[in-house]
């Protein structure tokens, strides 16, 4: 008997819950008109980015594509006898189809150049359309690190810069000399 | 004798507004589902959606009408007619004001539950000529079903068929102007209610369309308007229910202040609001369970109930 009684006010209790609902806010986001937030470091569509001084952060070093666990990364390495000297990729093309946004790519670039950012709006009619060459890639800002500038902090030594220029760099030691 | 261009004006108003309330409540329904499910259901067509039905029907009309191979054809697509016209006829004793009704049959009651149990032959023979296995089995719950719970359906109405000593239905609302059936015949009330619920194929008795495992039971195999007919007889039914317990257990349109017509209509929504929310709260009982709890359970309850209203009608009587 007592059981029965359990049931039923299970039962009616169970109608009150979810009748409390009406008066809730439903946790839909409308998406086309209202936006989920996405934060800052947000894993969406990859871009290249340039350095402050607006060259190419790139140095077509290929741990991107090495690192890239679906292969969806392709770029071919140059190096510009006119400009800097320096190295910089001839092509650069990412499929997009095949990404799946793990930013390992982010991970492996020693530049800051590839970076993943909070977009995820990439649908195209045409599954080529999926292909970013690296005028759709390339952008004109400094992504997520606003100061760095490879060339200026590291020890290679290209046109406009010789070894022990950079910032914070001493000059190099002569290994042949005995004095310390 | 009877006024032939009332009568027909009453036909076309109950027909439009029952079949717009039908297509009405599929949104209501999904709207309701979705706000207790804190989502908002479908709000794109026309104003919070309310088009939504109207897109469905469009929707369906332009699908191809597609009849099985294996089915037999003839019954196939008799069927679901006889959903949708069992419906709507039960309506034609509905009282909804004073002098508001089509037919005011002194039988009321007995059209009506003739009119449902003609109903379940839908099922029965809509499962039977798909010829599919899940159709099938759909209706065999349906029959398992139909003979569990159209005992006591009769039953507990009687009860309120006794208090007020007519099977009119216009007379039945009349004889609750000082007290509500529901009060004295609350035990009748339950058993109706749940017998509605079996009948009209609603959670947690809706075994013979089960979705989640007989994919859609008897109508597996419709596609189509001929599904919309099935779905807009499901809803057909739910209003019919709704109005029944009003009219039977809650003083139909009777109310102070606002008029007969709104009475009715307030009260009924209160109902079909229920009925949605027990879909969204309830689980689906196995077919067996609501057999015994239908022959164990609520019969001899239903019969208990009868017994004593007619004793206590009876000593009042003197």
């Amino acid at each position: 008997m007592m059981k029965t009684w359990r049931y039923i006010r299970d039962l009616v209790l169970g109608l009150w819950i979810v009748f409390k609902r009406t008066f809730t806010k439903p946790v839909t986001v409308q998406y086309p008109e209202e936006r989920p937030y996405l934060p800052p470091r947000w894993r969406g569509r990859i871009v290249l980015t340039r350095d402050p001084d607006g060259e190419e952060r790139c140095v077509a070093c290929y741990l991107c594509a090495v690192a890239c666990p679906v292969d969806c990364i392709a770029l071919q390495a140059t190096e510009d006898p006119t400009a800097h000297e320096r190295r910089y990729p001839e092509f650069f093309r990412i499929n997009f189809s095949r990404c799946i946004y793990c930013g390992y790519c982010e991970d492996a670039c020693p530049t800051y150049a590839i970076q993943l950012v909070p977009d995820f709006e990439q649908s195209e009619y045409a599954r080529r359309n999926m292909v970013y060459e690296k005028e759709d890639l390339l952008i004109s800002g400094t992504g997520k690190y606003h100061g760095y500038n490879f060339y200026r902090v590291a020890g290679v030594n290209i046109r406009d810069k010789d070894k022990g220029q950079a910032e914070h760099e001493l000059p190099p030691v002569d290994v042949r000399s005995l004095m310390p | 004798m009877i006024d032939w261009s009332r009568t027909a004006l009453t036909i076309v108003v109950i027909l439009g507004g029952v079949l717009t309330l039908a297509a009405l409540l599929v949104w209501v329904e999904r709207r309701l589902l979705g706000i207790w499910q804190e989502r908002y259901g479908p709000n794109r067509v026309g104003p919070g959606g309310l088009l939504q039905s109207l897109a469905d029907m469009l929707k369906l009309f332009t699908k191809e009408d597609w009849i099985p191979p294996f089915a037999d054809k003839a019954v196939f697509v008799l069927t679901p007619a006889i959903v949708v016209i069992t419906a709507l006829m039960s309506f034609a004793v509905v009282p909804i004001a004073p002098g508001f009704v089509v037919a005011d049959l002194n039988m009321g009651i007995l059209f009506f539950l003739a009119m449902t149990s003609l109903a379940a032959y839908s099922v029965i023979i809509g499962g039977w000529a798909s010829n599919s296995k899940f159709a099938f089995l759909g209706s065999l719950r349906a029959i398992a079903q139909l003979l569990s719970y159209e005992v006591f359906m009769g039953l507990s109405v009687m009860g309120a068929v006794l208090l007020a000593g007519s099977f009119n239905l216009s007379e039945i609302v009349e004889a609750q102007r000082h007290l509500w059936f529901v009060v004295p015949q609350f035990l009748g009330f339950l058993g109706f209610f749940m017998a509605g619920l079996a009948e009209a194929h609603r959670t947690p008795f809706d075994m013979p369309e089960a979705e989640a495992e007989l994919v859609a039971g008897y109508h597996a195999e419709y596609s189509g308007m001929k599904f919309g007919m099935f779905f807009v007889g499901e809803y057909l039914s739910v209003i019919l229910l709704s109005a029944m317990i009003v009219i039977l257990f809650f003083g139909g349109w009777l109310g102070p202040w606002l008029p007969p017509v709104v009475w009715f209509f307030l009260k009924t929504s209160v109902f079909i609001v229920l009925i949605f929310l027990i879909r969204a709260t309830w689980p689906r009982v196995r077919f067996d369970q609501l057999l015994s709890f239908g022959w164990k359970v609520v019969m001899p309850l239903a019969l208990i109930n009868l017994l004593v209203t007619g004793g206590v009608v009876l000593w009042k009587a003197g």
